[in-house]
């Protein structure tokens, strides 16, 4: 169906090819997933399926791309729109229209399909889907999942044969995640589509893959494969594989099932051992920030209803909840970016909306969810110079703090020209640079690959073990079972758990991580937990 | 008959008749400053809009726009209060105390006696234009300007598109800059300096610059395009006939409108540039075989809710003529005339109320 014959993509002005050499074959009716850190070409090879690469982004394209025998030398993007379907990384970037049924139309409109083949296709794209309860609602007014679900649906109604999506669920919370993979197995198993995909979080997809394009960058070959044989060697790997490697299980279970299955004699070896706590410092700490009863009201509309929580210092503390349950709202009210309704905050003694911002920043620094918005200057050099300026301390502080998290990035970069991961690392190393006693990140893992992930984990680790509080807004459990010893679960604007994170996150459905589920009812989080324990085993 | 002909039928009524019928209305206001026919045009456009809006969120936009209007009114009578003088009437309300303004402020005064003359006939001048703003608020609570857009013959689809996307980024860059402004407070940065203004637009720039792009492989992807076949010629002539007709009707518009305008200016010219756009709107509906989702359809709810407004307007014009002094009234202090065929007319606009199908897209009402 997709044919790849020695591709090479060089864009103007780059010095090395991004892709080079690559010659792939995706059958009919395949799941392929493409895999690779940020900005290794994963991109790149999937906007290459539609001749958006170099049609649309200009560039050089040597070689043959053939999609469904049309060579995308010939023809342009919207001459594949009834062949490709593509959804970009963020849908509502990608919207035309403002209702979900005009959207689902527009393409079909412009392919000049007859009408009643249009009111057709849009009605049985609703019923795929499960939108039909939504047809007339404006876009504007979707969740996350039903926006992406749309996306997917608008480039449906011309009935493609390939459909290109990249990373479909990076900014899903774990509900409308599964939404979305139930949806696209479902389009693959009883439509016979072609579905390419590129994404991080593999623990998420990997299980539906039915072969994998492995994108390691830096001129290295990419590999390519069936999902065993690829998982078998590659670097990036759910905690799943991981944790079949590690006991040595072959072939290698890609789903929990799997695992679970095999697990019987390693849950065995396990008995005797108990995962090492890291809740030791929590009750110990003394109290960075306190919330006593917060309410906190939009339009009328309860954000937080009574919360009491208390943040200490050598403690990591996720905030977990589904979209829209208060994370960002409670985060905001902690560094007073708005005002409780009732209730009281306290922050290093001081109530946030109250206290002037160049005061509050030493005692307490967010990080927000698009680490780009607290960076202005025109590189790496200017903004950290500018963040020395604006907490008053002596310049060269932020640059070795910066130095320090991500090693070895040219002072004369470009804030944007940064991979996803130095950018939140840069707004990591401003916020900190006030030298606050309480971090605060909001969903800080959206759009980290593996690498990127593993350097913010030990960052946070290390600012906790000097005494410092960091507060985590995330959906990213396996983060969580990494990084932090204690959880907290807010549910519809209140606090519906609160203690340590094995007790809190080892019998949900939704938040266990790969791990505990595989090893359940034992209190096991991480591949590194289990390591440990057989190493002083054996 | 065909179901889409029967009032009873629940669906929602083609945008260009609401739109038809409120710029009627609002013709028929710009036509008098008589309070009991604005009154009633006011009353008139509030009820239609009360009994067929839904609950989509641009349906609170008559709210939005009589708010404004009660602005525009108060503005105005405070203004002409302090500004007034004895030579706008005789009827003294009470005597403000007077600023003395140095000389090249001749011939204004700043406070001083405030005649009700002065005040009333800023009053009717402030409640014509209120009254024209709650018309356009109407239709826009009835039918939002989207969707108008949507129903754009094929020769101006490019255009509806950007102004869609142009509709869809500007509240995107409000809810970015405050972001990025929330986001700027963290680094110690407060209140609104020149300097930080820049640091805003920048982040904001750069996003809005990015989703553009987006958005436009997005469309490159889906097909947009495709269907357009265009030689640069056929382009041009669709181009400078439909520019030349909305010229002649913007002319036509203002000649009729303007009473002191000549004659020539008005109905004539109005036809010729309705002519000209036709014929560049067929023109260029000819080069793209675009197909559309669903139109809505023009039938006889919306001949009658169109026609109620122009019956509207024709009323107030022909009053206007016959009668002027029942539509402009010779000193404010009289008592304001009830012109029979005025009042008859802007009751007509009543019609819609009952005659337009009900809106389909409400949603079920919860059984308490």
């Amino acid at each position: 169906m997709i044919d790849f014959d020695r591709v090479g993509v060089t864009y103007s002005g780059a010095l090395a090819p991004v892709l080079d050499d690559v010659t792939l074959h995706i059958a009919e009716g395949e799941l392929c997933l493409v895999i690779g850190r940020t900005g290794s070409g994963k991109s790149t090879l999937l906007r290459a399926i539609n001749g958006l690469v170099p049609h649309f982004t200009g560039g050089r394209l040597t070689g043959r791309v053939v999609v469904d025998g049309r060579d995308t030398r010939t023809h342009r993007p919207r001459d594949l729109a009834d062949v490709v379907g593509v959804v970009g990384q963020d849908p509502p970037a990608g919207f035309v229209t403002d209702v979900v049924e005009d959207e689902l139309a527009y393409g079909m409109e412009s392919l000049g399909l007859p009408h009643d083949v249009m009111r057709k296709r849009v009605e049985e794209t609703l019923d795929v889907l499960g939108l039909s309860a939504v047809r007339q609602r404006p876009l504007a007014a979707l969740s996350g999942g039903e926006q992406q679900r749309v996306a997917i649906g608008s480039v449906l109604t011309t009935h493609p044969r390939v459909l290109v999506l990249d990373e479909p669920t990076s900014a899903l919370d774990p509900q409308a995640a599964e939404e979305v993979l139930a949806t696209l197995t479902r389009l693959v198993h009883d439509l016979g589509l072609t579905v390419v995909l590129a994404e991080h979080r593999l623990e998420r997809v990997v299980q539906y893959a039915d072969r994998i394009v492995l994108v390691p960058g830096d001129g290295e070959p990419v590999v390519a494969g069936t999902t065993e044989e690829v998982m078998a060697t590659s670097p990036l790997a759910p905690p799943v594989v991981e944790l079949g490697r590690l006991a040595g299980w072959s072939p290698l279970p890609l789903s929990v099932r799997d695992a679970r299955r095999r697990a019987s004699v390693l849950r065995e070896r396990l008995v005797p051992h108990r995962p090492t706590q890291k809740a030791a410092a929590a009750t110990s700490g003394t109290p960075l920030a306190q919330l006593r009863a917060v309410v906190v009201s939009y339009r009328g509309i309860a954000a937080l209803r009574g919360v009491d929580l208390t943040l200490r210092a050598g403690e990591v503390v996720a905030l977990m909840g589904r979209n829209g349950a208060g994370k960002s709202t409670l985060l905001s009210a902690l560094v007073g970016l708005v005002t409780p309704a009732s209730g009281r905050i306290t922050v290093g003694g001081q109530v946030p909306a109250d206290t002037g911002v160049r005061t509050l920043m030493r005692s307490v620094g967010l990080v927000p969810q698009e680490p780009g918005d607290l960076l202005y200057a025109d590189s790496v050099a200017a903004e950290c110079r500018l963040a020395d300026e604006d907490a008053g301390v002596p310049s060269g502080n932020c640059r070795a703090l910066f130095e320090r998290l991500a090693p070895a990035v040219p002072d004369d970069r470009h804030p944007r020209d940064l991979s996803e991961g130095q950018r939140l690392t840069l707004a990591l190393a401003i916020v900190l640079t006030a030298r606050p006693s309480l971090i605060l990140l909001d969903e800080p893992t959206r759009g980290l690959d593996y690498g990127a992930k593993r350097r913010l984990i030990s960052a946070l680790r290390s600012l906790a073990a000097e005494g410092l509080g960091v507060f985590l807004a995330t959906h990213d459990v396996e983060l969580v079972a990494e990084v932090s010893n204690r959880v907290v679960v807010l549910g519809d604007g209140e606090i519906v758990a609160d203690g340590a994170t094995a007790d809190v996150v080892v019998a949900s459905p939704a938040f266990a991580p790969q791990v505990a589920k595989v090893l359940a009812p034992q209190r096991w989080l991480t591949v590194a937990d289990v390591a440990t324990a057989l190493e002083t085993a054996s | 008959m065909r179901p889409v002909h029967l009032p009873s039928y629940s669906r929602s009524l083609h945008p260009g008749a609401w739109w038809v019928w409120a710029l009627g209305l609002a013709a028929a206001a710009s036509r008098t400053t008589n309070p009991v026919i604005l009154l009633l045009v006011l009353a008139v456009s509030g009820l239609v809009v009360a009994a067929r809006r839904t609950d989509a969120p641009w349906a609170n936009a008559y709210a939005a726009f009589l708010k404004l209007g009660l602005i525009v009114i108060a503005i105005r009578v405070v203004l002409q209060a302090l500004l007034s003088d004895s030579a706008q009437g005789v009827t003294v309300l009470f005597t403000l105390p007077e600023l003395p303004l140095p000389e090249s402020f001749a011939g204004i005064s700043l406070g001083g006696m405030v005649t009700a003359e002065a005040v009333l006939r800023a009053f009717y001048d402030g409640l014509q234009l209120a009254t024209i703003l709650c018309c356009i608020g109407a239709a826009n609570a009835l039918a939002s300007a989207r969707r108008l857009l949507r129903c754009m013959p094929g020769a101006l689809y490019e255009v509806a598109v950007a102004t869609v996307v142009a509709l869809t980024f500007a509240p995107q860059l409000v809810s970015d800059a405050s972001r990025v402004r929330a986001a700027h407070r963290l680094r110690g940065h407060e209140g609104i300096r020149l300097r930080s203004l820049g640091r805003t637009a920048m982040p904001v720039l750069e996003g809005a610059l990015e989703r553009s792009v987006e958005l436009a492989a997005a469309m490159d992807s889906r097909g947009y395009g495709r269907t357009t076949d265009t030689s640069r010629a056929s382009r041009r002539t669709t181009v400078a006939l439909v520019f030349g007709g909305l010229l002649g009707i913007c002319v036509g518009v203002y000649g009729l409108l303007d009473n002191s305008a000549s004659a020539l200016l008005g109905l004539p010219s109005l036809l010729v540039g309705a002519l000209l756009a036709t014929l560049g709107l067929a023109v260029g509906g000819r080069r793209t075989r675009r197909t559309r989702y669903r139109p809505d359809p023009w039938a006889l709810p919306e001949w009658v809710v169109a026609g109620s407004g122009a019956a509207t307007a024709a009323a107030l014009f022909y009053t206007g003529a016959a009668d002027p002094a029942a539509l402009r009234l010779p000193s404010p202090l009289t008592v304001p005339p009830v012109p029979v065929i005025a009042t008859v007319g802007v009751l007509l606009a009543l019609l819609p109320a009952c005659v337009s199908p009900q809106p389909s897209a409400k949603a079920p009402e919860v059984i308490a």
